[in-house]
Formats: C-alpha cells, structure tokens, sequence
C-alpha cells in the first residue's frame, strides 16, 4: 500500500508534536500548512482536556486506492461533552463509480451524489474541524488512510495524524474475544467489538438509522464511555493514540 | 439541527413534554445538547453546585435524592431532571447520581428558557405536572409513603372494636384490653340498627374515669365523647391528619356512610409517615414541662422544611404548622392547670389570626385571649387566670412563639374576659364600627377555640355570622381597611419595591400578598354569614353564595396558593441555609418563573381589591365620617 500512513505507528507517540512542526516546515498546500501548525496537543495531556472530533467516512468500498469517499462526519467534542449543534455532515461526489452494493450500505443514492459537492470544495470547512483536535475513529484503517488518499489526489500531498481508534480500545480490552474450539464448544460467544456491539457494554442506546454523522457520533459516545470504564478522565493522550 | 440526527428528535419526540412539541422547535433543542456519558454510581448534580442545564435521559436511570441524601426518586429513559434548581436560582436542589451507566442529553439554561417562555406544555410540564409526575412515580414504587395519595383505609388494619354504649366502665376497659385497641366505639343499639353514638379512649380512661376515681359500675355514656368527628373511608391520609391536627383528637372513625368501616389512631399515622407533623404533635403531648417543650420547638422547622421537599400545598403546611402551634398551646395549658389546680370556673382558651385560619407558617407571634364562664368574678378568679394565661403566654415565648407586640394576648385583661363581655365586644365592633377600632380588632374576626370550653368560641362565631352580614356600614369599613395594603405591582407589571429601611429593593409577600388576600377574603365570608376561619374554606363558603363569579374565585384560590408557597418556600430556604426565615422577596431572587407567575398572583389581589372597593362602596374619602 503506498504511502500507508500506518507506517505511522512504527514512530515513538511521544514524537507528534515534533512531527507537526516538521510536517509544517515541508507543507506546500496552505490548508496543510495551517493543519500542521495549528499543533498536536503536548502527549502527557489528560483526556479531559483534549480536544477531540469524531470521524466517520462513508466510502464506496474498503480500499482507499479504488474506493471514493462519499459523506463525511465530524463531531468535535470533549471528553465532558459533545455539541449536538456543531456537528456537521456532507455527502460527496466520488470519483469512482457508485456501486449497487455500496448504496445498500450507506443509503446514499446516485440523485445524492449528483448534486454534491466534490470533497475538493468543502476541504476548508473539512480542516476548520480538524485543526487542533485529535480525531476518533471506530477502526482505524478507513478515515486515515482514505482522507490521505483523497488529499494526495487533490492537493499533491498526504496528511499525517494520530488517532484514537475505539475500537483497537475494545480490541485491547477482550484479547480472548474470538473463543478456543474448546470454548465454543462450551458455548462461549466471541466478542464483537463492531460498534454498535461495543457500545452495547456500555449501556449506550441504539441508533437505529445509519450515516457519516450518527456514526460519527456513537464513536464520540463510545470513546466517552470507555474512558469513563476503563482509563479515567486524567489518562495521558499517549497512552491511547495510534 | 443536521437532518442525520433525526434518531435524536424522534427518541425526544416520544416523550413529554417534548411529544406535544412542534418538530422545528425539538429540532432547535436537539441543535443546543450537549451530549455526556456518567458510569454507573457517579454524581451527576451536587446539591447548591450551580447548574445551568436541564438533563434528559437518553439511556440509562438516575437516582434524585433529597438534600437528606433519602432517596426521592428513580427515574430513567425519557425523563427529565435539574428543572427544580432552573426554576429556583440555579443551584442543585435535588442531588442526582447514575444508577446505571446513564448517557444525558443536556439542554442549555437559556434553551430552558425559552421553551419555558415560548412553549406552554413544556412550561406546565416542568412546573405543574412534574410534581404530580414526581409524585406517580413515587406512587409506583413498592412502599408508598406519600399522605397525598393514599387513602385513609390503607390504615385500617382490623374491623373496628365496638360496645353498646350501656356497657359499664369496667366492662368497656376489659373489652379493649382483651382486643388490645386504644380506643372503642359504643354503639346505640336501641334502633333498628346500631348507630355510631360516641367513642372512650386509653386517654380518657385515664384522665376521666381513673384520676377522678370513679366506681367500676359507672356507665360507660357518663364517660364516653360525643358529637364523634369522623373521617370519610374516601379521604386522604393528609385529611385525617389535618383533621386530627386542628381538631386535636387521636382516633378516627372511618366511615362508609354510616356504617364504621374501622378507626385510624394517630400512631398509625406516625408508623405510616414518622417524619411528619403528626410526629411532633404526639411528642408534644410527652413533654411534662417548658423545658421539654422547648426543647422539642426546635423540630418544628425541620418539620417545616420537609413539608415543602415533599410537595406539601400550602393549605396542608399551613394547617399542620397550625397545629403544632395549637398543640403547644393545649399542652401548656394541661400543664398549668396541673400547677395552678383545676380552673375555678369554665373557660375557653382562644387562637386568634393565623392560627385560628389555620394559615400559620415558621415565623409567627401569638395571638390569644379567654373567654371565661359569665359566673366570673374578677376578685375571686381572675388571679387564677392571669396566672394561667401568662404561664401559656411565656411557656409559647420559651418555644419561639415572640410576645405580640399589639398585646393581643390573654395576659391582657382586656382579652381575658367572660362571655357575655366578649359579645358585648363584638356587637360593637360589628353595630357601632369605627375604623381606627376596627383595623386593631380585625384579627379577632379569625378565631377558634381550642381548650377548656370551647363552646364559647363557637357563640362568639355565631354572633359574627350573624350580625356581621347585616351592618353594611361594619362591611364597608372592613373593606376599606382591607384596601390600606396592596399588592406590589407597578405600571407596565413591575415590581414596586421598598425604597428605604432594612428591606431595601424588597417587597413583602406576607404584608403586600397573603395578608391583603385573607383580608379580602375575610370581608367577603362575613358578608355571605360565613362561619369558616380558613381562607381555602372561607373561598368555598362564598361560592356557594353566588357572591363572586366562580372563575374570579379560583383565581383568588390559585393566587393565594402561588403567593402562599412562594412565602413558603422562600423561607424554607432560608432554613436549610441556616437564615433566620422572613418574608422579604428580592425580585431577583426568584426564577422567572415565579417572577411572571407572581405578577399574575398580585393581578389578581389588585383586582379582587377593586371589586372589594366597588362591592362594598369603600372608597377612602367617602362614607369616612
């Protein structure tokens, strides 16, 4: 895969910050540029004082080199709460073909596409929610990877970022979940740690419609309950991004 | 708010007050929530932590306790809680904790606001219905211990206990010894059926038939009470309390028509609901000196404040501080009659002014006086009296009932006097009316007898009724006093406050709202031969008299409930903050909502005042010889 950015998680965590200010020097886009420069929160910061933003993409399928992008979600939050009122939710004109089976998925239809924007244009508002949070995902080989593929196509470069993937936080937490022969004979069920499974554990509602926001949402919803269970508020930023 | 959020508004949308809702405006509460996750067993709310958000419950329970840390309430998915401090002055009344690991959207103060201001199901939500809604919830739970909503029969735990009243005296004490009841009914049974004739208590015996060492053989009729106050099996535990409150009895027959269906005795209340009034009141009967007594006064506004946490009316507060009162009152005196000896000759012990109406709140002053037997002779009794009347007078100053300053007591020769002086009193007052005169006389117009003869009482409220609606000269003078106060409210519906003195940019709720109500009122039931003392009962004596229009009279009910709690709670406030309870209101201490529903309330006094100065033809100036 070119340019993965989980090359990424082979540099020391402590280094992000530092990688900013470099990543900053060599930016030639603009919107890069202040990216980079609006900063990575200092590692040792607790939780509760990091600004967050929830991300979710809808795609087209899984592979960021064949596969488009088609709504975005953001919900910036803290740890203490989550605007309903600054969310924000764009669909997108791909730039690959909109498969049948993608629509059944997502629910967004060709008549939705035609009348989108291309990602292009809605980059500044894109980077108006992410310069200085750290964004949250729920599996963290979609949003990464494919915004770094959209932005190599449309501004020449990639973009590099720590996130906090709720659901390598479930995975970390059920080691066992796939259960033994032995154990499934015994009658022991894996572990899902799918999201809306996840959040089950947690006593966190239903979402019965699916889209880039809600999603977006529950991930924001699910990271506030996992620390509240497992790490507390005064946990390190280090110690949970990737 | 983004159309993907919809998932949000619908769940909201299910629930009240938000299902009456118009969409756009759920759509612009959900465009302002802030969304927070609480794990199981963390505090949400601390009491007196400022808060400006109204919580709502996505997923979850949550716990409201009282300020006690008593459990209040459980509530979960759909339901709201923080409201009581947003409407209050943003301060936590009601601690709140997770249950369960508990996801709440919170809705900002100033979305609060304006749903409250723009939204009239969501205003009588969160003011009115909340509390019935708080209060079915509390129903739900396995042990109900709420006097609002049970019935007296949930007390009747065995069929009643009873005797032809021809039995005699030992006969009867075996009978509820062997039952082991503290009370028995006696039965006329000379009818076709037997009829309810009167009821002899444990008390009774003791006081009437031992200490007077009367001979087994007595009949029990010589011994028993009659002329029973009984109680409906349809009513309310808090109507048999208040009934046992003002009418100081410890036993209740429960009727179904005429039929007893069993008795309630004040200890059933007390096991039912051991933090209440009825609780002090029965201690107070223990106390076998000043001492005891005062030292049990101290109670008396806890029992205050509690009354309030639990949604009390202000009828059923102040019926209930009345009591106390009362009760204070008829134990000091059963003191100092066993100090002084048995009075030489009859006589009544009377409540004046709030306590008479049953209206009396924390901070109160006595009002008293005797009527003595017309046998009186100053020489050979009155010592005697004194002696009584300023014992009571200084025991009630002991458990913090302050001296009244206009000397309306019994230790005042002028209102220690006998019957026939006493009517004597009152035909002037009502046949010969002076204004002056008549503006210090106003609280004897609310009186009740409560020790010794109380009978006198009665022949004195009699008169009243009697004459009073005749002398349309005493009713307009009434009136016209009744005008000297009015309700703070300025042009453009501002509160006009005090300009100088102590209470400076405050306005009074008891001199400039409840007392001009009770006086209004008060002229009103006299017109109509009235005999109620209580304004809440004066109102319904005069609807039945066409007098006033009856949605002029629920208006004047509802305002004087509104002005009445507001008082109420103002000063339970000020005891839970350990203040020294009054009644100065500044305006901004109040939540809006109390601020607009008081405008209205004074509206409504400024009104009533006007029709009171029309009805009566009371205008200052005229008819002012």
């Amino acid at each position: 895969m070119p340019s993965n950015p989980e090359g990424q998680s082979n540099t020391p965590k402590s280094t992000w910050p530092e990688q900013y200010r470099e990543l900053a020097q060599q930016a030639k886009s603009p919107l890069l540029k202040a990216f980079y420069e609006a900063g990575c929160v200092d590692p040792d910061m607790p939780m509760s004082d990091v600004p967050l933003v929830a991300l979710d993409f809808e795609t087209t399928g899984l592979d960021p080199n064949e596969h488009s992008i088609v709504s975005v979600g953001l919900v910036p939050f803290t740890l203490g709460g989550i605007q309903l009122g600054r969310c924000w939710h764009q669909v997108v004109r791909p730039q690959l073909p909109l498969h049948q089976t993608s629509i059944e998925v997502h629910g967004i239809t060709h008549s939705d596409i035609d009348k989108a924007p291309d990602l292009n244009e809605v980059l500044d508002k894109l980077f108006s929610y992410l310069n200085g949070r750290i964004p949250v995902v729920h599996y963290r080989d979609i949003e990464r990877p494919f915004l770094n593929v959209a932005l190599q196509w449309r501004l020449g470069e990639g973009i590099r970022f720590p996130v906090i993937d709720t659901m390598a936080i479930e995975a970390h937490l059920h080691p066992d979940r796939r259960p033994t022969r032995w154990q499934r004979l015994l009658g022991k069920k894996p572990v899902s740690i799918r999201l809306a499974d996840s959040r089950q554990r947690y006593g966190l509602p239903h979402y019965a419609s699916h889209n880039a926001l809600i999603d977006a949402l529950a991930t924001a919803e699910l990271l506030q309950a996992q620390i509240h269970h497992h790490f507390g508020p005064n946990t390190p930023i280090k110690d949970l991004w990737l | 708010m983004q159309a993907e959020l919809i998932d949000i508004r619908n769940h909201m949308a299910q629930f009240p007050p938000f299902d009456e809702m118009p969409e756009e405006l759920i759509d612009q509460v959900v465009g302002g929530v802030e969304v927070e996750y609480f794990r199981a067993g963390t505090q949400i709310l601390e009491f007196g932590q400022d808060n400006t958000w109204l919580y709502y419950i996505r997923s979850g329970a949550v716990e409201i306790f009282r300020r006690s840390g008593e459990l209040y309430n459980r509530i979960g998915e759909g339901d709201i809680f923080g409201q009581f401090g947003l409407l209050m002055n943003k301060t936590v009344r009601f601690p709140a904790r997770a249950l369960e690991d508990t996801l709440v959207y919170r809705i900002p103060e100033a979305t609060f606001q304006y749903l409250f201001e723009n939204d009239d199901g969501f205003a009588d939500f969160v003011e009115t219905e909340d509390r019935s809604r708080l209060r079915s919830a509390l129903s739900r739970r396995e042990k109900s211990n709420d006097l609002m909503t049970s019935k007296v029969t949930r007390l009747i735990s065995r069929a009643p206990v009873s005797a032809p009243c021809t039995v005699r005296l030992q006969e009867a004490a075996r009978i509820m010894t062997d039952q082991g009841v503290s009370a028995l009914l006696l039965m006329d049974e000379s009818g076709e059926n037997p009829m309810l004739k009167g009821i002899i208590t444990d008390r009774d015996l003791r006081t009437r038939a031992v200490t007077e060492a009367l001979p087994s053989e007595t009949p029990i009729s010589d011994i028993m009470s009659e002329g029973l106050i009984t109680i409906r099996a349809s009513a309310y535990i808090f109507e048999a309390m208040l009934m046992m409150l003002h009418n100081n009895v410890h036993h209740l027959p429960v009727m179904d028509k005429d039929e007893v269906r069993g008795v309630i005795a004040l200890s059933d209340i007390v096991k039912y609901e051991s933090q209440s009034s009825l609780y002090l009141v029965s201690n107070i009967y223990h106390q076998n000196d000043v001492k005891g007594l005062k030292k049990i006064s101290r109670d008396v506004p806890d029992t205050f404040v509690r009354m309030v946490n639990e949604d009390a009316n202000s009828h059923m507060i102040g019926s209930a501080m009345a009591g106390i009162g009362r009760s204070f009152t008829q134990r000091l005196l059963e003191l100092g009659e066993e100090k002084l000896g048995p009075p030489p000759i009859p006589y009544c012990f009377m409540a004046l002014g709030s306590m008479a109406r049953d209206e009396q709140l924390v901070v109160t002053d006595q009002d008293n006086a005797m009527i003595l037997d017309d046998s009186f002779v100053p020489e050979e009794h009155d010592e005697y009296f004194l002696a009584l009347a300023k014992f009571v007078s200084d025991g009630l100053a002991e458990c913090g009932y302050t001296y009244c300053t206009g000397e309306i007591m019994a230790t005042n020769p002028k209102w220690r006097q006998p019957l026939r002086v006493w009517k004597g009193y009152f035909t002037d007052w009502i046949e010969n009316p002076k204004a002056e005169a008549l503006l210090n006389s106003n609280i004897f117009f609310d009186l009740d007898g409560i020790h010794g003869n109380t009978g006198f009482a009665e022949e004195l409220k009699a008169l009243v009724a009697e004459k009073a609606s005749h002398s349309q000269r005493f009713l307009t003078l009434l009136a016209r006093n009744a005008l000297n106060r009015t309700p703070p409210l300025g042009f453009f519906r501002t509160f006009v406050l005090e300009e100088d003195g102590q209470h400076r940019k405050t306005f009074n709720l008891k001199r400039r709202g409840t007392a001009p109500l009770s006086d209004l009122i008060r002229v009103h039931a006299l017109a109509c031969g009235s005999r109620a003392q209580n304004s809440f009962e004066r109102l319904k004596v005069i609807g039945q008299t066409k007098l006033l229009l009856e949605d002029d009279l629920g208006n004047l009910r509802d305002a004087l409930e509104f002005i009445s709690i507001v008082r109420i709670r103002h000063q339970a406030l000020a005891i839970e903050d350990g203040r020294k309870p009054d009644n100065n209101v500044r305006p901004e201490d109040l939540s809006p909502f109390e601020r607009s529903h008081l405008k209205d309330a004074f509206q409504v006094v400024s009104n009533a005042q006007k029709f009171l100065r029309f009805r009566y033809n009371a205008q200052v100036g005229r008819n002012a010889q």
